[in-house]
């Protein structure tokens, strides 16, 4: 009994039946995609930055243990997801400039400053983009909680909250149910404290984890307020 | 130190040099941004032929319906509010209109970074023209500038259409701009992937004698209609009236109420 294959009939380079056996272009992507979410919310004089702890790539997860926000000032939290390598690139520079910043004009950059120059610094590569997706929390000038929500190359605004990442979209209508109040008839609006903000983060990490692949293992939540930077860690669903 | 060359930092006698200016009579600075582009490939196809390789998909925020046209008392603008990351709604109250002074206003349509990044510096430019030749720059010139900032990079992949709008000597200005480095003067322009659907409106409800109250009306209709059909468009209508002593913001209501007002019918 013969057992007939594709392989044996047809031209080479010819879309056969069952595959195709010409000649592929493959080219090296500088890029990849580590996973990840970030959520940032801002209060009437706090600010929550939080974000998952796990690194992936394809289909293995590369570290449980790699938080993506990072404290800028005493005042400031950025949370970076996307490709880690240009992560780490990025907060090295923005890091840099602070310092630079720091020492010229002695005083540290003050929320919107960081914002500002963050867009200036992803447009410098509009041709090369960093694969990142910014959100920045933190208080403003004024004591108020403030977040600035950023595209890849520079395109920014300023938000009361924002989730970017792997799980953005299933976050976002959420936030805009729960603290935006949108799409509730009849609900009284009350102004957000603190202690039901980082809870509701809690709650909607939870979420995430369980319907994203590349949000899991532990939460990381920095609560930015006048007093300081206080970090916290919650576990995950780690599958 | 490691990464000073790519952090962009200016000292402070580059920035000194920068805006006392080297030359008599120069118009724009020679750019001080350096843009690191990828070796070898042509950066307009480059972004696309990055994405969907491994997971990796990066989407710009983009997409708009912006409309302006002068009248008898001056220059209408209305926008919408949505900015689009490939079919994710990244943000519901994008701020399409820059306030470059008080007598200029520009919109931003197409890539939300690109007009942003740019209409910013055009801002920047206008202010040193009026510190260098103390009178306000004409809505000609200013429009010019945007027009060879974008000419420079022609080619690259940018994505902007502007509409810059003022009131100057000439009386009211309205001119179109877009990233070929097209120039236009015009009575009334609509931009976006909208647009279309808003040229519709106001060319049938256009006349250069209306009352104020039916301008903002028809400024308003344009871009309810155009959210209304066009699924990158939606959000809130802004709308602004240039007017001789200077622009008002007039209001900024939600698209999804103006649209139950508009087809009563229909619902």
């Amino acid at each position: 009994m013969k057992i007939v294959s594709g392989h044996f009939y047809g031209d080479n380079g010819k879309m056969k039946e069952y595959h195709y056996t010409g000649p592929v272009e493959h080219r090296f992507s500088p890029y990849s995609f580590n996973g990840g979410t970030v959520l940032a919310v801002a209060g009437e004089d706090f600010a929550i930055v939080a974000s998952d702890t796990r690194l992936s790539e394809g289909y293995s997860i590369h570290s449980r243990d790699s938080p993506k926000c990072y404290k800028l000032t005493n005042t400031t939290v950025i949370g970076c997801s996307g490709f880690h390598g240009d992560c780490l690139t990025l907060t090295k520079i923005i890091d840099a400039r602070l310092k630079m910043y720091k020492h010229s004009n002695n005083k540290s950059m003050t929320s919107g400053a960081i914002a500002a120059m963050l867009s200036t610094i992803l447009y410098g590569r509009r041709f090369f983009p960093y694969y990142v997706y910014n959100i920045i929390g933190g208080l403003d000038e004024e004591g108020k909680g403030a977040v600035y929500s950023f595209d890849p190359v520079g395109s920014y605004q300023r938000d009361t909250y924002k989730a970017g990442g792997s799980a953005s979209a299933m976050l976002q209508p959420l936030l805009d149910n729960q603290i935006g109040f949108k799409n509730m008839e009849g609900v009284q609006h009350l102004p957000l404290n603190q202690e039901k903000a980082v809870q509701l983060v809690k709650d909607v990490f939870i979420s995430a984890a369980e319907r994203d692949v590349y949000t899991g293992d532990a939460l990381r939540i920095c609560i930015v307020t006048k007093e300081g930077i206080k970090e916290e860690t919650v576990p995950l669903r780690k599958d | 130190m490691a990464l000073f060359d790519v952090s962009g930092y200016k000292s402070h006698s580059e920035l000194r040099g920068q805006i006392i200016g080297t030359g008599v009579g120069h118009f724009i600075d020679r750019p001080n941004q350096q843009f690191s582009v990828p070796v070898g490939v042509d950066p307009s196809g480059f972004l696309k032929s990055c994405s969907r390789e491994g997971g990796v998909s990066i989407d710009l925020n983009h997409g708009t319906t912006t409309l302006a046209f002068t009248f008898r008392h001056g220059v209408i603008v209305a926008v919408d509010s949505r900015a689009s990351a490939g079919s994710y709604i990244a943000s519901k109250e994008a701020n399409k209109v820059i306030e470059i002074n008080p007598y200029l206003l520009g919109t931003m349509s197409g890539s939300a970074a690109d007009c942003q990044y740019w209409e910013r510096l055009l801002a920047k430019e206008c202010r040193l023209y009026k510190l260098r030749n103390k009178q306000r720059i004409s809505v000609s010139a200013a429009s010019k500038l945007l027009c060879n900032m974008m000419l420079g990079y022609r080619g690259m992949g940018l994505s902007m259409g502007s509409m810059i709008v003022g009131w100057d000597n000439k009386g009211p200005g309205l001119y179109y701009v877009d990233d070929n480095a097209t120039r236009l003067s015009g009575r009334m322009f609509s931009t976006g992937c909208g647009s279309s659907y808003a040229y519709g409106v106001i060319d049938s409800g256009y006349r250069e004698d209306m009352t104020v109250e039916e301008a903002y009306e028809l400024g308003r209709r344009g871009i309810t209609h155009a959210t209304h059909r066009d699924a990158y468009s939606g959000g809130v209508v802004n709308l602004y009236h240039m007017q001789e002593d200077g622009w008002i913001k007039v209001c900024k209501e939600d698209v999804s109420e103006l649209i139950h007002r508009y087809r009563k019918g229909m619902f």
